[in-house]
């Protein structure tokens, strides 16, 4: 594989790959904090 | 007997002939710099618990005929012992998991955004290096210094040494330079910052979050993390699993033991350990080229690169947001923890005394720790889909 491909392939599935993982898990947290906090807002109710 | 005399004192002499001969002047170079490294830890507090082993280990190997890195020396069995099989590297990501608090990452999730658009200087050093003539596993490497994050470059580096793919001396050109350029960050980071921004803009105040963070939710989190990682980029879990075990030691406060051992002892004895192996590395002969010289003038470029990344990002949440996002949060998603946000809440309180965006930035620069290891894991995995790891 020439340096070309290679450098463009890293940046886009890289870069583009970071990108969607970490926005991913911000949507992640996002769930998991809002179960969590429901849960714990359920076990001080009861 | 005259004659055992002579040759005793033949043999003492033997390092100061060395040093005037013509091999001996890469070896002179080297002390110097190590000098310079003493210098800098100690006067200038720059990164001191690296500079100082690291430099005293490249005084050690430069000494005139020092075997220390010869099979049986001692830094040579250090080096054996923890950076050729990237044991020391993830020991230290331990202790920095259990010394980081991700609360105001889950507090505002969205600002791990910033913590990819801060990986930016990774991926367009690589293609930089690679125009350059660099190899591919020598420019990986040096594009990996646009992680802002020390363990990383190394254990990435390393793995290729490893394999025989980049020269070993040139690990330790790449630790020094990632550490130097995460100790300039405070420097590096702030007139790029003002370039910009506009005045309006890094004045704008960011309205407080309202979310509260259950603790359950800080305990699932390294979890989480490590599954995703482990599904995505299964090649870069030692790197996200040693950072969330700590992390994961901290939250679950049940050990207190071993959250102290990993911050004080275990990243301690590490980093010592570390620096004195990486240290002996920097052999003048092996080190002293204009590749050398080319990885730290690319380092420098992957971290401002990863600076405007961060900072476009936040120029374009600011127009999207209709002004509601400051950009120079953006600068905060480097993995330079916690200096990174705390520059951010500087430059904020330049621009207008009542701009307090810490806990904005803590989420940015806490999403770049992620984010970093992050895009090594995808790097490691993209070579070895590709076949070359």
């Amino acid at each position: 594989m020439d340096n070309l491909t290679f450098g463009l392939t890293m940046l886009i599935v890289g870069m583009g790959g970071t990108l969607i993982t970490l926005w991913t898990l911000a949507i992640l947290i996002g769930w998991l904090t809002r179960i969590c906090q429901s849960k714990e807002e359920g076990g001080s109710r009861e | 007997m005259s004659e055992a005399i002579l040759n005793a004192l033949t043999a003492l002499g033997a390092g100061a002939r060395y040093f005037v001969s013509p091999d001996g002047w890469p070896n002179l170079v080297m002390i110097g710099i190590a000098l310079g490294m003493f210098w800098l830890a100690i006067r200038k507090d720059v990164e001191p618990l690296l500079l100082l082993p690291i430099g005293f280990g490249c005084l050690l190997a430069n000494l005139p005929l020092s075997d220390v890195m010869d099979q049986d020396g001692f830094l040579r069995v250090m080096y054996n012992m923890g950076i050729e099989n990237e044991l020391f590297p993830l020991l230290i990501f331990v202790g920095i998991g259990s010394m980081t608090d991700f609360t105001p990452l889950l507090a505002r999730p969205k600002m791990i955004l910033f913590g990819a658009a801060g990986q930016l200087g990774i991926f367009l050093t690589l293609l930089v290096a690679l125009a350059l003539g660099f190899p591919k596993e020598l420019a990986v490497s040096v594009a990996s210094i646009g992680a802002c994050d020390g363990p990383t470059v190394i254990y990435v580096s390393n793995l290729f040494a490893g394999l025989g793919k980049i020269d070993s001396s040139m690990v330790g050109a790449l630790a020094v330079a990632a550490y130097s350029y995460m100790a300039l960050v405070p420097i590096i980071q702030p007139p790029i910052m003002r370039l910009m921004t506009t005045e309006k803009e890094r004045a704008t105040k960011i309205p407080p979050s309202s979310n509260k963070v259950p603790k359950s939710a800080l305990i699932f989190f390294p979890i989480l993390v490590v599954v995703l990682t482990g599904i995505i980029a299964p090649k870069g879990l030692p790197l996200m699993g040693s950072i969330m075990l700590g992390n994961f030691l901290k939250m679950s406060g049940v050990v207190t033991r071993l959250t102290k051992a990993s911050e004080n002892e275990i990243a301690n004895v590490s980093t010592l350990f570390l620096g004195l192996a990486i240290g002996g590395t920097m052999d003048g002969h092996e080190f002293l080229k204009s590749q050398t010289l080319q990885v730290f003038a690319l380092g420098l470029m992957a971290i401002i690169v990863d600076t405007v990344g961060g900072l476009a990002l936040g120029k374009i949440w600011y127009r999207l947001s209709g002004g509601k996002m400051n950009p120079l949060v953006g600068a905060a998603g480097i993995s330079a923890y916690p200096m990174a946000a705390r520059i951010v809440q500087v430059e904020g309180l330049k621009a207008n005394h009542q701009n307090h965006l810490l806990m904005h930035a803590m989420g940015a620069n806490t999403g770049g720790q992620i984010g970093s290891v992050m895009a090594a894991s995808i790097m490691l995995a993209i070579l070895k889909g590709l076949g070359l790891i």
